[in-house]
Protein backbone atom coordinates (compact mmCIF):
# COMPACT_ATOMS: atom_id res chain seq x y z
CA UNK A 1 0.00 0.00 0.00
CA UNK A 2 1.41 3.55 -0.63
CA UNK A 3 2.13 5.41 2.59
CA UNK A 4 -0.46 8.42 1.17
CA UNK A 5 -2.99 5.42 1.63
CA UNK A 6 -1.91 4.05 5.07
CA UNK A 7 -1.95 7.64 6.31
CA UNK A 8 -5.04 7.44 5.20
CA UNK A 9 -6.37 4.85 6.84
CA UNK A 10 -4.58 5.22 10.25
CA UNK A 11 -6.36 8.54 10.06
CA UNK A 12 -10.01 7.33 9.98
CA UNK A 13 -8.84 4.86 12.45
CA UNK A 14 -7.48 7.64 14.89
CA UNK A 15 -10.71 10.10 13.98
CA UNK A 16 -13.12 6.73 15.25
CA UNK A 17 -10.82 6.12 18.16
CA UNK A 18 -10.97 9.69 19.40
CA UNK A 19 -14.71 10.75 19.44
CA UNK A 20 -15.91 7.33 20.25
CA UNK A 21 -13.54 6.74 23.28
CA UNK A 22 -11.19 8.64 26.03
CA UNK A 23 -7.42 8.38 25.99
CA UNK A 24 -6.84 6.30 28.96
CA UNK A 25 -5.25 9.30 31.28
CA UNK A 26 -8.53 11.40 31.06
CA UNK A 27 -10.77 8.46 31.74
CA UNK A 28 -8.70 8.18 34.42
CA UNK A 29 -9.29 11.20 35.72
CA UNK A 30 -13.06 11.30 35.02
CA UNK A 31 -13.16 8.17 37.36
CA UNK A 32 -10.65 9.41 40.04
CA UNK A 33 -12.64 12.79 40.02
CA UNK A 34 -16.13 10.67 40.71
CA UNK A 35 -14.73 8.96 43.39
CA UNK A 36 -13.33 12.11 45.25
CA UNK A 37 -16.09 14.85 44.27
CA UNK A 38 -18.20 15.51 47.30
CA UNK A 39 -20.63 17.55 45.98
CA UNK A 40 -23.91 15.91 45.29
CA UNK A 41 -24.41 17.73 42.08
CA UNK A 42 -21.17 17.33 41.20
CA UNK A 43 -21.27 13.54 41.59
CA UNK A 44 -24.39 12.93 39.62
CA UNK A 45 -22.76 15.01 36.90
CA UNK A 46 -19.47 12.98 36.55
CA UNK A 47 -21.66 9.51 37.48
CA UNK A 48 -23.40 10.48 34.11
CA UNK A 49 -20.54 11.67 32.04
CA UNK A 50 -18.95 8.24 32.92
CA UNK A 51 -21.98 6.42 31.65
CA UNK A 52 -21.98 8.12 28.74
CA UNK A 53 -18.41 7.41 27.77
CA UNK A 54 -18.94 3.87 28.57
CA UNK A 55 -22.09 3.60 26.50
CA UNK A 56 -20.57 5.82 23.53
CA UNK A 57 -17.68 2.97 23.63
CA UNK A 58 -19.37 0.04 23.93
CA UNK A 59 -22.14 1.18 20.74
CA UNK A 60 -19.00 3.16 19.19
CA UNK A 61 -21.03 5.77 18.97
CA UNK A 62 -19.31 9.38 19.24
CA UNK A 63 -19.57 10.27 22.44
CA UNK A 64 -20.60 14.01 22.40
CA UNK A 65 -23.04 15.20 19.73
CA UNK A 66 -20.28 18.25 19.06
CA UNK A 67 -17.14 16.03 17.19
CA UNK A 68 -15.52 19.29 16.69
CA UNK A 69 -13.27 20.98 14.40
CA UNK A 70 -10.23 18.62 13.07
CA UNK A 71 -7.11 19.25 13.93
CA UNK A 72 -4.13 17.24 13.05
CA UNK A 73 -0.90 17.14 14.75
CA UNK A 74 2.50 15.39 12.60
CA UNK A 75 5.62 14.57 14.37
CA UNK A 76 7.51 13.71 10.48
CA UNK A 77 10.85 11.73 11.00
CA UNK A 78 13.05 13.77 8.68
CA UNK A 79 14.21 10.50 6.94
CA UNK A 80 10.71 9.72 5.57
CA UNK A 81 10.27 10.65 1.98
CA UNK A 82 6.89 11.63 -0.03
CA UNK A 83 5.77 14.25 3.20
CA UNK A 84 3.91 16.13 0.74
CA UNK A 85 1.30 13.55 -0.13
CA UNK A 86 0.87 13.45 3.87
CA UNK A 87 -1.70 16.67 3.72
CA UNK A 88 -3.78 15.38 1.00
CA UNK A 89 -4.36 12.27 2.96
CA UNK A 90 -5.75 14.07 6.12
CA UNK A 91 -8.23 15.84 4.20
CA UNK A 92 -9.32 12.37 2.83
CA UNK A 93 -9.36 10.57 5.79
CA UNK A 94 -11.10 13.23 7.58
CA UNK A 95 -14.17 13.24 4.62
CA UNK A 96 -14.22 9.41 5.07
CA UNK A 97 -14.43 9.78 8.46
CA UNK A 98 -17.59 12.09 8.41
CA UNK A 99 -19.64 9.62 6.28
CA UNK A 100 -17.78 6.36 8.09
CA UNK A 101 -18.17 7.15 11.54
CA UNK A 102 -19.86 9.34 11.07
CA UNK A 103 -19.13 13.23 12.82
CA UNK A 104 -21.06 15.73 12.46
CA UNK A 105 -20.51 18.77 9.30
CA UNK A 106 -18.60 21.12 11.61
CA UNK A 107 -17.02 23.18 8.45
CA UNK A 108 -18.30 26.15 7.78
CA UNK A 109 -17.82 28.74 5.04
CA UNK A 110 -17.53 32.01 6.99
CA UNK A 111 -18.34 33.96 4.44
CA UNK A 112 -20.77 32.09 2.67
CA UNK A 113 -22.14 31.17 5.96
CA UNK A 114 -22.58 27.48 4.49
CA UNK A 115 -21.44 24.15 5.96
CA UNK A 116 -19.23 22.49 3.58
CA UNK A 117 -20.74 18.83 4.94
CA UNK A 118 -17.95 17.29 5.14
CA UNK A 119 -15.49 18.74 7.79
CA UNK A 120 -12.80 20.29 5.20
CA UNK A 121 -12.91 23.68 3.55
CA UNK A 122 -9.32 26.39 3.68
CA UNK A 123 -7.25 25.36 6.37
CA UNK A 124 -9.33 23.22 8.01
CA UNK A 125 -8.36 20.08 9.16
CA UNK A 126 -5.53 22.17 10.32
CA UNK A 127 -2.60 20.20 10.51
CA UNK A 128 0.55 21.42 12.63
CA UNK A 129 3.93 19.80 11.53
CA UNK A 130 7.14 19.37 13.35
CA UNK A 131 10.19 17.93 12.02
CA UNK A 132 12.09 15.09 14.11
CA UNK A 133 15.31 12.89 13.27
CA UNK A 134 14.24 9.21 12.53
CA UNK A 135 11.74 7.92 10.12
CA UNK A 136 8.63 7.41 11.91
CA UNK A 137 5.41 9.58 11.34
CA UNK A 138 3.45 10.39 14.12
CA UNK A 139 -0.06 11.03 13.85
CA UNK A 140 -2.44 13.12 16.31
CA UNK A 141 -5.40 13.83 15.94
CA UNK A 142 -7.60 15.98 18.22
CA UNK A 143 -11.31 16.77 17.65
CA UNK A 144 -12.11 20.06 19.49
CA UNK A 145 -15.07 20.94 20.54
CA UNK A 146 -16.84 24.30 20.14
CA UNK A 147 -18.03 24.87 23.83
CA UNK A 148 -14.38 24.51 25.21
CA UNK A 149 -12.71 26.15 22.17
CA UNK A 150 -15.09 29.66 22.60
CA UNK A 151 -13.62 30.43 26.07
CA UNK A 152 -10.34 30.22 24.83
CA UNK A 153 -8.87 33.41 25.72
CA UNK A 154 -5.36 35.11 25.51
CA UNK A 155 -3.60 38.47 26.59
CA UNK A 156 -1.04 40.54 26.49
CA UNK A 157 -0.16 40.73 30.19
CA UNK A 158 2.19 43.46 31.88
CA UNK A 159 5.62 42.31 31.98
CA UNK A 160 6.09 44.14 35.70
CA UNK A 161 3.50 41.99 37.11
CA UNK A 162 5.16 38.37 36.31
CA UNK A 163 3.88 34.69 37.08
CA UNK A 164 1.32 36.99 39.69
CA UNK A 165 -0.37 38.37 36.67
CA UNK A 166 -0.43 34.93 35.02
CA UNK A 167 -1.96 33.14 37.92
CA UNK A 168 -4.61 35.84 38.16
CA UNK A 169 -5.67 35.68 34.21
CA UNK A 170 -5.73 32.06 34.58
CA UNK A 171 -8.10 31.95 37.56
CA UNK A 172 -10.42 35.06 36.32
CA UNK A 173 -10.61 33.16 32.86
CA UNK A 174 -11.62 30.04 34.54
CA UNK A 175 -14.37 32.19 36.75
CA UNK A 176 -15.53 33.97 33.39
CA UNK A 177 -16.28 30.94 31.68
CA UNK A 178 -18.20 29.13 34.38
CA UNK A 179 -20.53 25.89 32.85
CA UNK A 180 -20.33 26.88 29.64
CA UNK A 181 -16.89 24.81 28.61
CA UNK A 182 -18.49 21.86 30.42
CA UNK A 183 -16.60 21.39 33.01
CA UNK A 184 -14.69 19.25 34.39
CA UNK A 185 -11.73 20.97 31.88
CA UNK A 186 -8.36 20.39 30.91
CA UNK A 187 -6.11 23.93 30.95
CA UNK A 188 -3.71 24.64 28.77
CA UNK A 189 -1.84 27.56 29.81
CA UNK A 190 0.77 28.92 27.94
CA UNK A 191 3.28 32.35 28.08
CA UNK A 192 6.57 34.09 26.46
CA UNK A 193 6.85 33.75 22.81
CA UNK A 194 3.93 35.99 21.26
CA UNK A 195 0.63 36.16 20.98
CA UNK A 196 -0.02 33.48 18.50
CA UNK A 197 2.74 31.46 20.21
CA UNK A 198 1.37 31.29 23.91
CA UNK A 199 -2.05 30.44 22.12
CA UNK A 200 -0.65 27.33 20.34
CA UNK A 201 2.01 26.50 23.19
CA UNK A 202 -0.87 26.74 25.30
CA UNK A 203 -3.01 24.43 22.59
CA UNK A 204 0.12 21.37 22.08
CA UNK A 205 0.12 21.43 26.07
CA UNK A 206 -3.61 20.09 25.56
CA UNK A 207 -1.73 17.01 24.10
CA UNK A 208 0.17 16.37 26.85
CA UNK A 209 -1.27 13.24 29.02
CA UNK A 210 -2.75 14.25 32.43
CA UNK A 211 -0.08 12.19 34.65
CA UNK A 212 2.95 13.68 32.96
CA UNK A 213 3.89 16.84 34.34
CA UNK A 214 6.57 19.15 32.70
CA UNK A 215 9.92 17.85 32.84
CA UNK A 216 11.05 22.03 34.19
CA UNK A 217 10.43 20.91 38.62
CA UNK A 218 9.47 24.86 38.58
CA UNK A 219 6.82 24.57 35.87
CA UNK A 220 5.50 21.43 37.37
CA UNK A 221 4.78 23.27 40.64
CA UNK A 222 3.27 25.57 38.98
CA UNK A 223 0.67 23.65 37.29
CA UNK A 224 0.46 21.67 40.68
CA UNK A 225 -0.78 25.26 42.10
CA UNK A 226 -2.54 26.28 39.47
CA UNK A 227 -4.67 23.07 39.99
CA UNK A 228 -5.44 23.23 42.94
CA UNK A 229 -6.43 27.13 43.02
CA UNK A 230 -9.05 26.86 40.16
CA UNK A 231 -10.27 23.45 42.00
CA UNK A 232 -11.14 25.92 45.00
CA UNK A 233 -13.19 28.27 42.52
CA UNK A 234 -16.19 25.68 43.30
CA UNK A 235 -17.28 26.00 39.89
CA UNK A 236 -17.48 22.27 39.59
CA UNK A 237 -18.59 19.53 36.89
CA UNK A 238 -21.12 21.32 34.89
CA UNK A 239 -20.90 24.50 37.17
CA UNK A 240 -22.96 22.92 39.45
CA UNK A 241 -20.97 23.15 42.30
CA UNK A 242 -18.14 21.11 43.59
CA UNK A 243 -14.28 20.53 43.86
CA UNK A 244 -13.53 19.11 40.22
CA UNK A 245 -13.65 22.59 38.24
CA UNK A 246 -10.06 20.91 36.34
CA UNK A 247 -8.87 17.63 35.76
CA UNK A 248 -5.75 18.78 35.20
CA UNK A 249 -3.72 21.74 34.25
CA UNK A 250 -0.58 21.44 31.58
CA UNK A 251 1.51 24.31 31.17
CA UNK A 252 4.11 25.73 28.43
CA UNK A 253 6.65 28.38 27.64
CA UNK A 254 8.99 30.79 26.04
CA UNK A 255 11.30 33.17 26.67
CA UNK A 256 9.49 36.42 26.10
CA UNK A 257 10.41 39.91 24.64
CA UNK A 258 11.75 42.81 27.36
CA UNK A 259 8.44 44.16 26.91
CA UNK A 260 5.88 41.80 26.66
CA UNK A 261 4.61 38.81 28.61
CA UNK A 262 1.70 37.34 26.07
CA UNK A 263 -0.26 34.61 27.87
CA UNK A 264 -2.77 31.97 26.82
CA UNK A 265 -5.01 29.99 28.31
CA UNK A 266 -6.72 26.98 25.79
CA UNK A 267 -9.70 24.58 27.55
CA UNK A 268 -10.41 21.64 26.90
CA UNK A 269 -13.88 19.87 27.44
CA UNK A 270 -14.64 16.49 29.27
CA UNK A 271 -14.61 15.30 26.46
CA UNK A 272 -10.86 15.70 25.68
CA UNK A 273 -10.14 13.58 22.55
CA UNK A 274 -7.53 12.85 21.07
CA UNK A 275 -5.64 9.59 19.66
CA UNK A 276 -2.74 8.97 18.18
CA UNK A 277 -0.31 6.45 16.23
CA UNK A 278 2.94 5.98 14.88
CA UNK A 279 3.48 4.91 11.21
CA UNK A 280 6.96 3.26 10.74
CA UNK A 281 8.86 2.77 7.66
CA UNK A 282 8.01 -0.87 7.08
CA UNK A 283 4.31 -0.19 6.99
CA UNK A 284 3.86 -1.60 10.85
CA UNK A 285 1.48 0.75 12.87
CA UNK A 286 1.22 1.67 16.33
CA UNK A 287 -1.58 3.05 18.16
CA UNK A 288 -0.57 4.37 21.23
CA UNK A 289 -3.52 6.29 23.17
CA UNK A 290 -5.91 3.52 22.42
CA UNK A 291 -6.41 0.20 21.26
CA UNK A 292 -7.44 -0.76 18.11
CA UNK A 293 -10.72 -2.08 18.06
CA UNK B 1 -31.08 15.21 48.29
CA UNK B 2 -33.44 12.88 46.62
CA UNK B 3 -34.11 11.33 43.17
CA UNK B 4 -37.49 11.64 41.57
CA UNK B 5 -38.96 9.33 38.74
CA UNK B 6 -41.66 11.57 37.09
CA UNK B 7 -43.98 10.68 34.42
CA UNK B 8 -45.70 13.22 31.63
CA UNK B 9 -47.93 14.68 32.33
CA UNK B 10 -46.45 16.29 35.75
CA UNK B 11 -48.88 17.81 37.63
CA UNK B 12 -48.08 21.64 39.58
CA UNK B 13 -48.10 19.60 43.39
CA UNK B 14 -45.21 17.13 42.30
CA UNK B 15 -43.55 20.03 40.94
CA UNK B 16 -43.37 22.05 43.89
CA UNK B 17 -42.12 18.70 46.16
CA UNK B 18 -38.32 19.11 44.05
CA UNK B 19 -36.05 21.66 45.28
CA UNK B 20 -32.64 21.94 43.76
CA UNK B 21 -30.02 19.46 44.27
CA UNK B 22 -32.90 17.13 43.76
CA UNK B 23 -32.24 14.36 40.73
CA UNK B 24 -35.26 13.77 38.35
CA UNK B 25 -36.12 11.14 35.52
CA UNK B 26 -38.37 11.31 33.04
CA UNK B 27 -40.73 9.37 31.70
CA UNK B 28 -43.26 10.24 29.39
CA UNK B 29 -42.94 13.24 26.29
CA UNK B 30 -40.67 15.03 25.92
CA UNK B 31 -40.29 17.97 23.29
CA UNK B 32 -37.31 19.81 21.73
CA UNK B 33 -37.60 23.56 21.31
CA UNK B 34 -34.76 26.56 21.03
CA UNK B 35 -34.90 29.77 19.55
CA UNK B 36 -37.26 29.61 16.72
CA UNK B 37 -39.71 27.19 18.12
CA UNK B 38 -40.00 29.33 21.20
CA UNK B 39 -40.53 32.39 19.18
CA UNK B 40 -43.06 30.87 17.10
CA UNK B 41 -45.23 29.16 19.93
CA UNK B 42 -45.66 32.56 21.37
CA UNK B 43 -46.46 34.20 18.12
CA UNK B 44 -49.47 31.39 17.95
CA UNK B 45 -50.71 31.87 21.47
CA UNK B 46 -50.86 35.66 20.67
CA UNK B 47 -52.43 35.40 17.78
CA UNK B 48 -55.08 32.44 19.49
CA UNK B 49 -53.82 29.50 17.25
CA UNK B 50 -53.32 26.33 18.71
CA UNK B 51 -50.05 24.71 19.24
CA UNK B 52 -49.83 21.25 17.81
CA UNK B 53 -49.42 19.58 20.93
CA UNK B 54 -50.83 20.54 24.71
CA UNK B 55 -47.37 21.19 26.16
CA UNK B 56 -49.42 21.56 29.58
CA UNK B 57 -47.52 19.01 32.04
CA UNK B 58 -44.44 18.03 29.86
CA UNK B 59 -40.94 18.98 29.29
CA UNK B 60 -39.40 20.88 27.10
CA UNK B 61 -36.06 20.47 25.50
CA UNK B 62 -33.47 22.80 25.11
CA UNK B 63 -31.91 20.35 21.84
CA UNK B 64 -31.04 20.54 18.19
CA UNK B 65 -30.77 16.78 17.90
CA UNK B 66 -29.18 15.21 15.02
CA UNK B 67 -32.00 12.47 13.54
CA UNK B 68 -31.91 10.23 10.45
CA UNK B 69 -34.70 8.72 8.67
CA UNK B 70 -34.92 4.78 8.74
CA UNK B 71 -37.13 3.70 6.23
CA UNK B 72 -40.18 6.16 7.24
CA UNK B 73 -39.24 6.28 10.97
CA UNK B 74 -37.47 9.19 12.26
CA UNK B 75 -34.54 7.78 14.52
CA UNK B 76 -32.69 10.01 17.22
CA UNK B 77 -28.72 9.82 16.40
CA UNK B 78 -27.88 12.63 19.10
CA UNK B 79 -29.13 14.50 21.44
CA UNK B 80 -27.03 16.65 23.94
CA UNK B 81 -28.39 19.83 25.74
CA UNK B 82 -27.71 23.34 24.20
CA UNK B 83 -27.24 26.32 25.94
CA UNK B 84 -30.26 27.59 27.76
CA UNK B 85 -29.88 31.35 28.79
CA UNK B 86 -30.44 32.15 24.67
CA UNK B 87 -34.44 30.89 25.60
CA UNK B 88 -34.23 33.27 28.73
CA UNK B 89 -35.71 36.15 26.77
CA UNK B 90 -38.82 33.22 25.86
CA UNK B 91 -39.02 31.08 28.99
CA UNK B 92 -40.90 33.27 31.41
CA UNK B 93 -44.14 33.43 28.62
CA UNK B 94 -44.13 30.12 27.58
CA UNK B 95 -44.11 29.06 31.02
CA UNK B 96 -47.09 31.06 31.89
CA UNK B 97 -48.79 30.55 28.85
CA UNK B 98 -48.64 26.92 28.19
CA UNK B 99 -47.96 25.52 32.19
CA UNK B 100 -45.00 23.31 30.98
CA UNK B 101 -43.51 21.80 34.16
CA UNK B 102 -39.82 21.16 33.13
CA UNK B 103 -37.36 23.07 31.22
CA UNK B 104 -34.36 20.98 30.38
CA UNK B 105 -30.87 22.35 28.77
CA UNK B 106 -27.20 23.07 30.20
CA UNK B 107 -25.86 26.46 32.09
CA UNK B 108 -29.22 27.53 33.27
CA UNK B 109 -31.25 30.11 33.39
CA UNK B 110 -32.29 33.62 34.36
CA UNK B 111 -33.90 35.98 36.88
CA UNK B 112 -36.87 36.09 34.49
CA UNK B 113 -37.21 32.63 34.58
CA UNK B 114 -36.58 31.60 38.15
CA UNK B 115 -39.37 34.05 38.65
CA UNK B 116 -41.95 32.36 36.37
CA UNK B 117 -41.10 29.02 37.52
CA UNK B 118 -41.80 30.43 41.20
CA UNK B 119 -45.14 31.70 39.97
CA UNK B 120 -46.70 29.13 37.88
CA UNK B 121 -44.69 25.84 39.17
CA UNK B 122 -42.14 24.47 37.27
CA UNK B 123 -37.91 23.89 37.46
CA UNK B 124 -35.11 23.49 35.29
CA UNK B 125 -33.53 20.13 34.85
CA UNK B 126 -29.70 20.41 34.12
CA UNK B 127 -28.35 17.49 32.02
CA UNK B 128 -25.32 17.01 31.35
CA UNK B 129 -23.57 18.87 28.64
CA UNK B 130 -22.26 16.70 25.87
CA UNK B 131 -23.47 13.48 27.20
CA UNK B 132 -25.31 12.54 23.97
CA UNK B 133 -25.11 8.67 23.80
CA UNK B 134 -26.80 8.59 27.57
CA UNK B 135 -29.61 11.03 26.01
CA UNK B 136 -30.18 9.20 22.72
CA UNK B 137 -30.60 5.59 25.07
CA UNK B 138 -33.48 7.09 26.74
CA UNK B 139 -35.62 8.00 23.89
CA UNK B 140 -37.00 5.62 22.81
CA UNK B 141 -39.17 6.94 19.93
CA UNK B 142 -39.92 9.90 17.96
CA UNK B 143 -43.54 10.21 17.83
CA UNK B 144 -43.89 13.14 15.71
CA UNK B 145 -41.81 16.08 14.15
CA UNK B 146 -43.58 19.85 14.28
CA UNK B 147 -42.54 22.80 12.22
CA UNK B 148 -40.43 21.41 10.29
CA UNK B 149 -39.79 24.07 8.21
CA UNK B 150 -37.74 25.47 11.13
CA UNK B 151 -35.22 23.08 10.05
CA UNK B 152 -33.96 20.19 11.58
CA UNK B 153 -32.26 21.69 15.17
CA UNK B 154 -35.07 24.20 15.63
CA UNK B 155 -38.04 21.81 14.81
CA UNK B 156 -40.36 20.74 17.64
CA UNK B 157 -39.34 17.07 18.15
CA UNK B 158 -42.17 14.83 19.79
CA UNK B 159 -40.15 12.39 21.62
CA UNK B 160 -41.38 9.47 23.96
CA UNK B 161 -38.49 8.66 26.80
CA UNK B 162 -38.27 6.24 29.47
CA UNK B 163 -36.27 7.61 32.80
CA UNK B 164 -34.57 10.15 30.63
CA UNK B 165 -32.10 12.01 33.13
CA UNK B 166 -30.15 12.25 35.37
CA UNK B 167 -31.47 15.92 35.33
CA UNK B 168 -30.24 17.57 38.28
CA UNK B 169 -32.68 20.40 39.28
CA UNK B 170 -31.10 23.94 38.77
CA UNK B 171 -33.93 25.69 39.82
CA UNK B 172 -36.55 25.16 41.58
CA UNK B 173 -40.53 26.63 42.00
CA UNK B 174 -39.49 28.22 45.21
CA UNK B 175 -36.91 31.17 43.62
CA UNK B 176 -34.00 28.68 43.90
CA UNK B 177 -31.10 28.69 41.61
CA UNK B 178 -28.35 26.61 42.13
CA UNK B 179 -26.31 28.10 39.24
CA UNK B 180 -26.82 31.40 40.76
CA UNK B 181 -25.80 30.45 44.16
CA UNK B 182 -22.58 28.67 42.92
CA UNK B 183 -22.08 32.01 41.04
CA UNK B 184 -22.03 33.37 44.20
CA UNK B 185 -20.27 31.02 46.35
CA UNK B 186 -16.97 31.32 43.45
CA UNK B 187 -17.11 35.16 44.00
CA UNK B 188 -16.72 34.74 47.08
CA UNK B 189 -13.63 32.09 47.07
CA UNK B 190 -12.21 34.33 44.84
CA UNK B 191 -10.29 36.85 47.73
CA UNK B 192 -9.15 33.04 49.48
CA UNK B 193 -7.83 32.27 45.73
CA UNK B 194 -5.92 35.21 45.61
CA UNK B 195 -4.58 35.89 48.69
CA UNK B 196 -3.45 32.11 48.54
CA UNK B 197 -1.39 33.22 45.26
CA UNK B 198 -0.38 36.23 46.64
CA UNK B 199 -2.32 38.21 44.29
CA UNK B 200 -3.82 41.69 44.95
CA UNK B 201 -7.25 41.53 43.59
S1 LIG C 1 -17.98 21.70 25.20
FE1 LIG C 1 -17.23 19.61 24.74
S2 LIG C 1 -18.56 18.21 25.87
FE2 LIG C 1 -19.58 20.21 25.82
S3 LIG C 1 -20.96 20.06 24.04
FE3 LIG C 1 -19.04 21.00 23.34
S4 LIG C 1 -17.75 19.33 22.60
FE4 LIG C 1 -19.41 18.43 23.82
Amino acid sequence: MSLEKTIENVAVNLLRLAVTELPRDVKEALRNAYQEETSEAGKTQLKAILNNIELAEKTRTPMCQDTGTIIFYIKAGAEVGQLDKIENALFNATKRATTEVPLRPNAVDPIQQKNTGDNTGRNIPYINWEIVPGDIIEITVMPKGGGSENVCTMNMLVPGQGIKGLKKFVIDSVIKSGSKPCPPNILGVAFGGGADIAMKLAKNALLRSLNQPHKDPKIAQLEKELLDAVNQTGIGPMGLGGKFTVLGVNVDYAVRHPASFPAAVAFNCWAARRATAQVRPDGQIKYLTHELR
Amino acid sequence: MATYKLTTPISEEDIRKLRVNDVVYITGTIVTARDQAHKRALQFHEEGKRLPLNLEGLAVFHCGPIVKKEGDKWVIVAAGPTTSTRMDIFEDDFIKNFKTRIIIGKGGMGKRTTKAMQRYGAIYGAFTGGAAVLAAKAIKNVKAVEWFDLGMPEALWILEAEEFGPLTVAIDSHGNNLFEDIKQKTQGNLNAIYKKLGIEP
